[in-house]
């Protein structure tokens, strides 16, 4: 259970996230939408403890997450930043293999190493496990890091803009592991993402923040409506309905 | 490159090290050893060879643990200010400890050196612009203005030759009883071995460490304070060896990775194995005299340097 209870944060005196609370939904995609700069990827942030909150609370299972031990929250809880991108030469294998740090600290055992094959089998990744990161594409790179954090094996996996810098093939396949990771894992999955579209189609509920505060939340057909859009975006977005998706309609 | 290459190479390297020098000694004549060859191998070629190994390994893993730790290929000890913090504090020791034994001179050019590195990873948390290129370049005009100031105070003091002396790295004066404090070292490299995992993953970042639950000041403050130690420990018995924990690390990333697990054991024998082959280089070239072996190193080396720098898109891409 994770639960924000008013939690605020400040740059240099300037108000990024103003008294948020919320509660997140067990087993469920929540997608964090809004404007640059509304503070969806501070609050990620703080959520995930990569943050200090300067207020308030996040409690996870009831305790506030400054009094949680580093080791047990990292089996808890993960995050994946965009900042990840790394120059290191490290191999698929080995980065996933770092996923179980938090239950090892760094001596594998047997069963760490079974866990780490199921995680590079299911992110599709086997045939290349032996290959350096850098030389790896885009949406491979991403689907290693998503493997590193099946490995962690959490309940709760938190992504900053996962499908940043990536093609629509790459994106929607990025979206299709996260929809199974939940349907068939049981995880919850908590992301931040631009595109309202990728949102609609595969979110279960969204938070949208506008100016550090969440300005709606609520189940997925509830947000994407060109009223509510449009308050949060300040543009007219029509809505259509193709095949059963909602999707915005805000190119031209 | 397999291991079991370069660790024969090591092995007979190590032998022919022993056999090279002004007074003629076989292998043949290791059966029946006059008193006085014995000596000469006891007293001067085993202590020189340990002392090429010692130092080798420790300044090469130090400069892979620097990298690893501030993410950027082109940061060593060298390309720090550790090395030059450590002189100024070996300067600072002769001048207001005048009476300070090894062990004291070490502990106080371990703090310099300890708060020079400090200093300089600082500068790299301040730094907006984290060009690959330009965070060394800060680190050689940090290390650029200790030195001025150590050159200053050296000449004001008479030392310069002295300081001169650590500034070219030299295994010639090695001999039983001056090196002993180099096996400082090796605990601290047993140290740096089972921390490699997480320096591994400190080299992912603060965020990425975070995320596994793991401490990552204390291991990075670890980290720096072996690099410090060992920076030290060499420059006080041997001297500086420039760009030796620059190149051999960069060498190594190219065929094994960034697995500390994997690369430091690569790193440690093939920086032995170049020592090795430079102070032999050193030793025949202008022989019965020698070379000092930071010269040598440092031609050899900063080709390579040079070399790594032309591809540095590899790195970058």
């Amino acid at each position: 259970m994770i639960e924000v209870k008013e939690v605020s944060k400040a740059y240099g005196g300037k108000p990024v996230i103003e008294n948020v609370s919320l509660k997140i939904r067990e087993g469920c995609i929540t997608s964090f939408i809004g404007p640059n700069g509304a503070g969806k990827s501070t609050l990620l942030s703080m959520m995930s403890r990569l943050l200090q909150k300067d207020s308030g609370e996040v409690l996870v299972d009831g305790k506030d997450i400054s009094q949680w031990k580093s080791t047990e929250l990292a089996k808890k809880i993960s995050i994946l930043k965009q900042s990840n991108h790394i120059n290191l030469r490290l191999t698929v294998r080995e980065l996933v293999s770092f996923g179980r740090f938090p239950y090892s600290q760094g001596k594998l055992t047997k069963e760490d190493w079974e866990k780490v094959d199921e995680a590079i089998a299911y992110m599709d990744l086997t045939d290349i496990q032996h290959k350096f990161l850098d030389q790896l594409s885009g949406g491979q790179n991403q689907r290693a890091f998503i493997a590193m954090v099946i490995a962690q094996n959490t309940e709760y996996i938190f992504l900053d803009e996962p499908l940043n810098n990536l093609d629509m093939k790459h994106s929607v396949q990025i979206m299709k592991v996260l929809r199974r990771l939940v349907e068939e894992l049981g995880k919850t999955v908590i992301l931040v993402i631009h595109d309202i579209n990728f949102a609609s189609c595969y979110s279960d509920y969204i938070v949208a923040l506008k100016d550090g505060r969440i300005v709606r939340e609520g189940s997925t057909e509830t947000i994407i409506d060109s009223d509510v859009l449009e308050h949060i975006y300040d543009m007219d977005i029509p809505i259509e309905l193709v095949n059963g998706n909602r999707i915005g309609v805000y190119f031209k | 490159m397999k291991i079991w290459m370069l660790v024969i190479a090591l092995a007979v390297l190590s032998v022919v090290s022993l056999f090279i020098g002004v007074k003629d000694i076989s292998p043949l004549d290791l059966f029946s050893l006059t008193p006085e060859q014995w000596q000469v191998l006891s007293i001067s070629r085993i202590p020189r060879l340990v002392s090429i190994l010692i130092a080798a390994v420790s300044m090469s893993i130090s400069g892979l643990i620097m990298q690893q730790l501030s993410r950027n290929k082109f940061v060593s000890p060298t390309t720090a200010g550790t090395d030059d913090a450590a002189k100024l504090g070996i300067l600072v020791s002769l001048l207001v400890f005048t009476s300070a034994t090894t062990m004291e001179k070490m502990l106080i050019a371990f703090a310099f050196a300890m708060a020079g590195t400090y200093v300089f990873m600082k500068f790299l948390d301040r730094l907006k612009f984290k060009d690959t290129i330009f965070i060394p370049l800060v680190g050689l005009m940090f290390g650029n203005v200790i030195n001025a100031a150590t050159t200053f105070f050296a000449y004001k003091n008479d030392l310069i030759q002295n300081i001169t002396a650590w500034l070219q790295g030299s295994f010639s004066s090695v001999m039983s009883g001056r090196y002993e404090l180099l096996y400082v070292s090796l605990p601290l490299l047993i140290i740096a071995y089972l921390y490699a995992n997480k320096f591994t993953i400190a080299g992912m970042g603060e965020e990425f460490a975070v995320n596994l639950g793991m401490n990552h000041r204390l291991v990075v403050n670890i980290g720096l304070t072996i690099v410090a130690l060992v920076s030290v420990v060499v420059i006080l018995t041997i001297g500086t060896i420039p760009f030796l924990g620059l190149i051999i690390p960069n060498i190594v990333t190219l065929y094994v990775g960034d697995n500390l697990r994997k690369s430091l054991i690569h790193t440690a024998v093939l920086g032995a194995v170049f020592v090795l082959v430079c102070d032999i280089l050193g030793r025949l070239i202008i022989y019965p005299y020698e070379v000092p072996i930071g010269l040598t190193v440092g031609v050899i080396g900063s080709i390579v340097f040079l070399f790594l720098l032309m591809r540095r898109k590899a790195y970058e891409a």
